[in-house]
């Protein structure tokens, strides 16, 4: 059957191959959003400059969930895409399936190596072959705060998780939620991981989330990251199960609360409601060394035919290329991947980012987010995901998460 | 034309037939199969033994998902068969604008889970429904937080699903109390017999099929409940309300462990086994007496 349907599409490809001779590119994404669509065109727009043939293949939904079961599909079938939004593990879960294509040519053309950090580039290899192109770097630990309501009441912007819980006790008593949050898995994940980075360290982090190490996982230190995240949880206003992160940060936004820890896609919000960063409201990353990452890319997948080929290698191509990087992250609210793009268009939370991605990737600090399935694959991170959304919204202890950690990661393998 | 005349019949029923062999049959042997081997993002074929089912029994959050199967099906199934049982009986007693008020309880039924589970969702969340309005009024110590307290969600969902189902089952039940013979009930009347007894030692007795048909037809709802809780829910607070088809979603769709997927498939498959294997099997056996 799998034969059969290859056979198929092949002789499509061949008959299709003799009637059109140009790069083309079947391009599986879900940015169907408003500006996210717009970040596509950008590059859809370009692609057709050079000539090409981009056929638009978006499947909404499920935070790509959706499109990962019509990618499961179209490979079953034999017929994958040329380009799929992918990321992190995920791109090596699916070489390890033997479907991905060899992208190292145009990658050492054009000299990625020498453009992105080391430990993002490291996402883009399988075994040592370029396999995927990123497109932008999400920061994940970030906290957000409205400047009206710090001035009001004296507290400046918390750089240690105490200071943090003294300003919140402050804002607590003056009636004001401290720390807006949406009681969902991947936001208790989100904030999860900005305490860990703090408690823990870089070291510790990358120990705990990246290497699974069952010592880390059952330290101390892992308790205290628990007893922040209880800390938080009394920070935290009672109706917060099942709320929309854009909703916790419109709380912000309009003085309700003070805080969110959230990845930049919330600037986003705050710019597309005519907020200004630095006057109207503040980030700072999380307390702690640190910066985590969350990169969008696009793996290539193994396709026949000169002319899919061709348009495989002028997509990688154009996705890291200057322009496209700095096009698109102004539109995303992200920064470029590569380190040598010009920033002077972007804001200064973008700036700062761009500035400690580059300071952390020397100090070795740049590490990826466990939440936002960049540091493991699926099955461990849900399995993390799991015990810290239980122990947020329970009351369970400390030292009971810790156990549960350990044995719901073991259990995950 | 005498071959024509002999198979039609089965002529007529071989496409459908095959097509239940394949899709229905078919699919649950290949998913017995990836239950037993090691698939993570796509199927594997090599088993692998009964791994899937050891790694599923000592999850937490299946654990969870099954408890609430019983949990939320037990109370869905009893109280909306009470409830129904109840409605039936009172529009039975000959009342005025019986047809209107019978539409009106069997309304719910045309909505879709989605549209009740998002309704209900805004109805109890304590900062926008019921809570907030009734500390309006005044009553500023009211409190009606289950759809936010983790102990107590799972309830929220037996709530909305039975406000959705107990019409449907009012309308079977009424059905049923109709069809019981009226010559007997005028017998007992004359009798002097309170019209509670008739209810409880004639009626209801009698109706036995059609208690047998709603217990059917909730519990493969119960079972199979996905979409209301998504939307009333999430699933959350924690993984709180997780139900075991929202739990193998998540494994299948969003964590790429398909083998731990299609093991829970199995497990479902059993308890829906277990239900409707014993109703078959008494099916069978009255028609072959």
């Amino acid at each position: 059957m799998k034969n059969f349907a290859f056979t198929v599409s092949a002789i499509a490809m061949l008959a299709g191959g003799a009637a059109h001779a140009g790069p083309e590119a079947e391009v599986l994404h879900w940015w169907t959003s408003g500006g996210e669509a717009k970040s596509v065109a950008v590059l859809q727009q370009e692609f057709a400059e050079k000539g090409g043939e981009w056929t638009d293949m978006p499947v909404a939904g499920g935070g790509g969930d959706a499109a990962m079961q019509a990618l499961r599909a179209r490979v079953l079938s034999g017929n994958a895409p040329t380009a799929v939004q992918l990321k992190g593990p995920a791109i090596q879960e699916w070489y390890e399936e033997g479907v991905l294509a060899d992208i190292s040519a145009v990658a050492e053309a054009q000299g990625w190596a020498d453009v992105l950090p080391a430990s993002i580039a490291g996402h883009m290899q399988c075994e040592g072959t370029w396999c995927a192109a990123p497109v932008n770097v999400h920061r994940v630990d970030w906290i957000w705060a409205n400047a009206d309501v710090l001035e009001a009441n004296g507290i400046a912007m918390p750089t240690s998780w105490d200071e943090f819980n003294a300003a919140a006790e402050k804002l607590q008593a003056a009636g004001i939620i401290p720390l807006a949050h949406g009681g969902q898995a991947w936001q208790d994940a989100t904030v999860f991981e900005a305490v860990a980075l703090g408690i823990l360290g870089a070291d510790g982090f990358r120990k705990a989330f990246v290497e699974l190490d069952e010592a880390t996982l059952t330290s101390d230190e892992m308790i205290a990251v628990f007893d922040q995240m209880r800390t938080l949880r009394g920070f935290v206003d009672p109706n917060f199960p099942g709320r929309d992160w854009n909703l916790a940060t419109a709380m912000v936004m309009n003085g309700e609360a003070a805080f969110q820890i959230m990845g930049d896609w919330a600037k986003g919000e705050f710019l597309a409601a005519g907020k200004a960063p630095g006057e109207d409201f503040l980030c700072a990353s999380v307390p702690g060394e640190g910066f985590l990452y969350n990169v969008d890319s696009f793996a290539m997948f193994e396709v026949g035919g000169d002319d899919k080929q061709e348009g495989q290698a002028l997509l990688a191509e154009l996705i890291v290329g200057k322009n496209f990087q700095k096009v698109f992250n102004l539109n995303k609210g992200s920064i470029p991947a590569r380190t040598d793009v010009a920033l002077d268009d972007f804001d200064s939370c973008a700036k700062l980012s761009s500035d400690d991605m580059a300071a952390s990737s020397e100090g070795g600090s740049l590490l990826p987010s466990y939440a936002h399935g960049m540091a493991l694959r699926g099955a461990q991170s849900g399995a993390i995901t799991d015990v810290v959304t239980s122990h947020f919204n329970s009351d369970m202890t400390s030292e009971d998460a810790v156990a549960q950690l350990a044995a719901a990661v073991a259990n995950s393998m | 034309m005498k071959f024509l005349e002999d198979h039609l019949p089965k002529l007529m029923l071989a496409p459908s037939f095959i097509a239940m062999l394949i899709f229905v049959y078919g699919f649950i042997g290949w998913t017995a199969w990836v239950s037993l081997t090691r698939s993570r993002l796509l199927p594997r074929y090599e088993i692998e033994g009964f791994i899937q089912y050891e790694r599923l029994f000592s999850s937490l959050r299946w654990d969870t998902a099954f408890t609430n199967l019983f949990l939320f099906g037990g109370l869905f199934i009893v109280i909306s068969m009470i409830l129904g049982l109840a409605l039936a009986i009172f529009l039975d007693q000959n009342i005025r604008a019986e047809g209107a008020i019978r539409t009106i309880y069997l309304y719910p039924m045309a909505l879709s889970m989605i549209v009740t589970g998002t309704a209900w969702k805004w109805i109890l969340n304590p900062g926008l429904g019921l809570e907030a309005m009734v500390q309006g009024w005044g009553f500023e110590g009211f409190k009606f937080d289950w759809l936010v307290n983790p102990d107590m969600a799972i309830y929220t969902v037996v709530l909305a699903a039975i406000w959705q189902s107990s019409g449907f089952v009012m309308a079977l039940f009424l059905a049923g109390l109709r069809s019981v013979d009226g010559e007997i009930i005028k017998a007992a009347q004359i009798d002097g017999i309170p019209n509670w007894r008739i209810y409880s030692a004639i009626i209801i007795p009698s109706m036995a099929p059609i208690f047998l048909s709603a217990f059917i037809v909730l519990a493969h709802l119960a079972i199979k409940s996905f979409d209301l809780v998504i939307a009333l829910t999430g699933g959350g607070p924690g993984f709180s309300t997780d139900l075991p088809a929202t739990y193998m979603f998540a494994m299948a769709f969003s964590r790429g462990d398909i083998g731990q997927a299609a093991s829970s498939a199995m497990v479902m498959m059993g308890v829906v086994f277990t239900i409707v294997v014993p109703y078959l099997y008494s099916e069978l056996r009255v028609k072959n007496d």
